[in-house]
Order: structure tokens, then sequence, then C-alpha cells
């Protein structure tokens, strides 16, 4: 919020860190956060939980 | 040519398109709508805890029960969440808002489906509580009122990310999101999957409840349900951290101390933060201890890592701006000029401490599987979530309202000495409540319980007269709490109706949600959002002594209530 105005910004071209260009892209981010929780939570859960044998 | 639909805020610069401050004004004022229903039935609740008032019979406990939980945890903080996401959106970056109808729809969607919630429970027939654990059945419009409530909070999620790319392709800002924008993408992606979950098992549940099928297993209920249970708070978590930030920003002109090192923490959010969901399941037979241990410690373990790096970072901010003031007396003169007179600093920093101290703590020996046996279902885990989210979160909520209500509304705060005194007065409540009712629950006081005094149960059990005086006590900090969430309600309402203009085009309907006066919009669009100033890398020693020490101290306290459980858990249970 506190951004400067007025700063100039053409510093000279560098590559933009790996990292900086995963945290600027939402749709990878929002990809990974749909991902991980419906991996290791979700998915691994049912599976344990549909592999538990039926009452006879 | 394009018409004016900006205007600038002459006391903060910041920047209000038309279409987006009037729907974060309506999603703001029905949110406070649902703090006021849901404190009021909260404070019923609490009263009826307390042994020596136990107010309702069982049948309205549970109706009171299910109403608080659901219109505070699920209502007031969404509606209030999707009025973040517009200002994260359309204001922090200077943008019009994608699609501004579209979220009219979504925002209808939500009152029509949190209406009809609120119609179910007082039909009397859903007094299910917050979990609605199947087989125990609600009406089916129930169900559907938080299906049509999540599809509108849906649709406000996409409308932020769409904002994201409007403003990107106009460039309306130079280099990445500010910060504060990404912590609510943090929260917009754990809000997508926590709508996501919910529609997975609230769907066959809505047909199950008309009769299209037959049978919802109940562990499987549970296990997909707390991942919008539980991640629903976390949408909370990373809304209020990205506020703190806010707030440090707009009352001490604060930066991050390292943007880097905080948005990595909000990507450990992202990644971890709702895989702690499991915490819920680790007294369930049904699932293996891998799952939870990898759930719930080595997964939770990086988003609490998270937190502590934003608890850290946060006020170590405020220390730093302030230190340049001059504030530089010992370690902790900075925080003591702090304005703590000022409701948007201290009810942020109140939240910033329980949540921390309290919350945070309390949430740790929650997941560890082996201590959480001690502990699980007691009122241990409602004293938990009061720190979490009625502190953390809420207090958080009433920060950043103290500040738009002059900003966003354009209206001057009525009773100056009463929103001096507010955050004390709940913060202080919930603190008494929290503390107390994680007292009795060590002592085994279960939650959800009408009468712990049993009655007229056919068994009869004494539980010990510390944990009888420990709910009586925490009954007082629920009253306190009350009245310091009604006196809120009293301000922001009372603000926006009685409030000295602060704009001669702020009328009565635009407090409400209508723009305000066509003269107020002359902005056509506003100028670029400058690169961030370079960060500041200091003298290469310690920039926030002070903080790091509350640090030390916190971290002395995690250690030492984390092992007193361990010990008390050893005792319940020896081995050998």
């Amino acid at each position: 919020m506190q951004r400067n105005e007025h700063q100039e910004s053409n510093q000279e071209e560098e590559p933009v860190p790996g990292m900086q260009q995963l945290l600027d892209n939402p749709f990878m981010l929002l990809f990974l956060g749909v991902l991980f929780p419906t991996v290791f939570y979700i998915l691994w859960g049912i599976m344990e939980i549909i592999s538990i044998p039926a009452v006879k | 040519m394009a018409a004016n639909m900006f205007r600038q805020c002459p006391d903060s610069g910041l920047f209000f398109h038309k279409s987006a401050e009037s729907l974060m004004k309506a999603h703001a004022v029905f949110g406070v709508v649902y703090l006021l229903l849901g404190g009021f039935l909260g404070l019923l609740v609490a009263l009826t805890r307390m042994p020596s008032l136990h107010i309702l019979n069982a049948e309205d406990f549970y109706l009171a029960l299910s109403i608080h939980g659901t219109a505070i945890l699920i209502f007031w903080i969404i509606f209030f969440e999707m009025a973040v996401l517009y200002f994260a959106s359309s204001t922090l970056l200077r943008s019009r808002p994608a699609t501004p109808g579209i979220g009219w729809v979504g925002f209808l969607l939500m009152v029509i489906g949190s209406t009809l919630v609120m119609v179910a429970f007082f039909r009397g027939n859903s007094s299910v509580m917050f979990t609605s654990y199947v087989p125990m059945p609600a009406e089916p419009i129930f169900y559907l009122g938080l299906i049509l409530f999540a599809v509108g909070a849906l649709i406000g999620c996409f409308i932020f990310l769409a904002t994201l790319v409007v403003a990107k392709q106009e460039k309306t800002y130079d280099g990445s999101i500010p910060l504060v924008t990404f912590g609510a993408l943090t929260a917009t992606i754990i809000a997508i999957f926590t709508i996501a979950s919910g529609a997975v098992i609230l769907i066959p549940t809505w047909l199950w409840s008309l009769g299209f099928i037959s049978h919802i297993d109940p562990l499987m209920y549970r296990t997909v349900w707390w991942a919008l249970g539980h991640s629903s708070q976390q949408i909370n978590v990373a809304a209020h951290v990205s506020i703190w930030y806010a707030i440090a920003a707009i009352i001490f002109g604060a930066k991050p101390m390292s943007e880097k090192v905080s948005r990595t923490a909000f990507l450990l959010y992202i990644l971890f933060l709702q895989l702690a969901s499991a915490h819920h399941i680790l007294a369930d037979p049904g699932v293996s201890s891998t799952w939870k241990v990898f759930n719930t410690s080595y997964a939770m373990y990086l988003a609490v890592l998270a937190s502590m790096v934003h608890g850290l970072t946060v006020p170590g901010c405020i220390e730093v701006a302030q230190r340049k003031k001059g504030f530089n007396n010992g370690l902790f003169e900075w925080l003591k000029k702090a304005p703590w007179a000022n409701p948007v600093f201290s009810a942020m920093f109140i939240s910033l401490i329980i949540f921390g101290f309290i919350g945070g703590i309390t949430g740790v020996v929650m997941g560890t599987e082996q201590i959480n046996l001690i502990i699980h279902n007691t009122i241990f885990v409602p004293g938990h979530f009061h720190a979490t989210v009625a502190v953390g979160t809420t207090m958080a909520f009433m920060a950043i309202t103290y500040f738009l209500i002059p900003v966003l509304f354009r209206r001057q705060l009525i009773w100056p000495n009463a929103c001096k005194w507010q955050p004390y007065l709940f913060g202080g409540g919930m603190l008494i409540l929290s503390l107390f009712l994680l007292g009795a629950g060590t002592l085994g006081v279960p939650r959800r319980h009408w009468d712990i005094n049993f009655s007229d149960a056919a068994l009869q059990f004494q539980f010990a007269g510390t944990a009888i005086t420990m709910m009586g006590i925490a009954g007082l900090g629920g009253f306190l709490a009350a009245m310091g969430g009604a006196l809120f309600c009293l301000i922001a309402v009372g603000s926006l109706v009685f409030g000295k203009r602060l704009d001669p085009g702020a009328s009565l309907f635009s407090s409400f949600g209508f723009p305000m006066a066509a003269s107020c919009y002359n902005i056509e669009r506003p100028g670029k959002l400058g690169l961030a100033p370079v960060e500041q890398t200091g003298d290469g020693g310690i920039q926030a002594k002070g903080t790091f020490v509350l640090a030390l101290v916190f971290l002395a306290a995690f250690v030492v209530y984390f092992f007193i459980n361990a010990k008390y858990l050893s005792s319940i249970w020896p081995m050998g």
C-alpha cells in the first residue's frame, strides 16, 4: 500500500527468479493449493476409508 | 470517452471504484448483521453453559448453538472476507473489478443461501449444529442454503482472480501484486478448495435429505466435511494476517521486513494449511496413524511455521517503523508509544497476540495425535477456536472496519471514547472465555453439552469443583465479550446511520451498498501503482530486538505448555 508513486522502473533487465515466477502466477498457486490438500487429505483419506473391510 | 468511475479518499489516498465499493459495503454490512445475530445467540450459549445460570432448555440450547456456530463461523466471516477480496483486488491494485454484475449475483446467492439456512434453523427441525454430522438430519433447505451460499462465495473468489487478470492486462501496477493482495490471493485459493470440498459432501447430503440417496457413511462425511469446516477457518487466517500487514502499513507506514519471507510464508499456507483439517479425525479409528501424523504433524507444522513467521514479521515491521521515528529506548519503547487508544491498532495487536499465544499454541497441542486424546471433543476445542476465530479473525476484521468506516463509507465514527475501549472489552472477555474453556476442557468438560451436571441423566457423573468454577468464569468472559461485540455493532451501524458525513455525497443509502453521489466519482483512471521501495537491509544487526525477545517468550511458553500436556497425558495414561 505504501508504494513509491514515482519510483523509476527502468532498472536493468534481469532474469526473474523461478520462485518469484511461481509467486507471481496466481493460477499455478491455485493449482498447487488445490492439488496438495486434495491428494494428501481427501484422496488419501477416502482411500483408507474405502479399504476398510465391510462387515459380513 | 469512458465515464469517471473512481474516487480518491482524501484521508488515505486510496482509490475506490464505484462498483467495487458498493460490493464491499453490501458484503460488510451483511456480515455485521450475522455477527450481531450470532453474537447474541453466543451470549445465550455462554450463559447456559454457566452451571449456576443454565438459562436455556436443551432444545433451545442446541438451536442457539447451531445458529451461533453457523452465523459466526460461516456467514459473518465469509461475507466480510468477500468485502476484503474486493478491497484487496480493486482498491489496492487501482483496478476496475471484473464483472461487477456477476458479483451482485454472487452476493444475492449468499444472501438467499444464508437466509434459507436461518429459516431452516428457526423452523426448529435443523438444530444439527455447525458440523451437521450425518446421520443427524436437517431439512433439505438447510443443505440447499449452504450450497447456494457456497456458490455465491465461489463467484466472489473467481471475480477476485479475474480482477487480478484485469489489473495485470490493463497495467494498473508495476512488479508483483502488493503483499496484502498476495495474502488475499492465499485466502482465495484456500476458499476455492474449501468450497469445492463442501460441494463434494453437501450435494450428496442434500440428496440424502431429499430421499434420493439411502445412506451417507458417517466417517466419509466427517473426513470430507472437515475439509470444508476447518479449511473455512484457514481462509480466515490468511485474510486476517493480510489485514495485520495492511494495518501495520496504514498506521505506521511499516514495510514488510522481507517481502520474500512473508510471501514464502503465505506459500506454505497455500500448500499445507488445509491439511490441518485432519486433527478433527485424530480420534477416529477408520484412518491410519500415518495419514493422521503426516497431515497434522509434518504438514501442519509447516503451516504453523508460516504463522510464526507472520507473528514475527508483523510486529517486527512495526518495531522497525517505530524505531525510525525515534522510539529507540530499551526493548519496548516502540510498543509503549504505539497508539493504544486507536482501535484500528489496538484491535489488530490484540488479535495478533491472542491468536499466536493462545490460539497458535493450543492448536499445535491439539494437532499432536497423542496429546489430542486428552482434550478431543472437550470444551478445550471451543477454547482454542475462540482464540483463533473470535479474537484472531474477528478482531482483525473489527480493526479494519474502524479504518474503513471513514475511508470507504465516508462517515465519522460515533462515540470516540467507546471506540477506544471496545477492543479491550471484547478482547479481554474473549481472553477470559478462551483460557477458562481451555482449563475446563483439560479437566474433561465436554463441548456441545447442554448440562454437565447431568441432572436428568440415568447415569450420574460429577465433575471436579474446579471444572465447574472454570465454566462459571468462562461464562462471565463470554458475557463481557458479548457486550464488547454488541458495542462494536452499535458503533458500526450507528456510524453508518448517524455518523457525520465526511463527504456530502455519502448518503444514508450509500452506507448500505448504493453508490455515493455521481459527483464523488471524478477520476477516470487512477495513476499506476509504482514499484515497492527497495528493502532496507539495515546494518546487519537485529533491527527488531523487542520483537525478537517477544518471540523467545512465545517459544518458551510453547515448549512449557507442550510438555505440561505431555506430562498430564503420562499421568492419566501411565505406561509400563
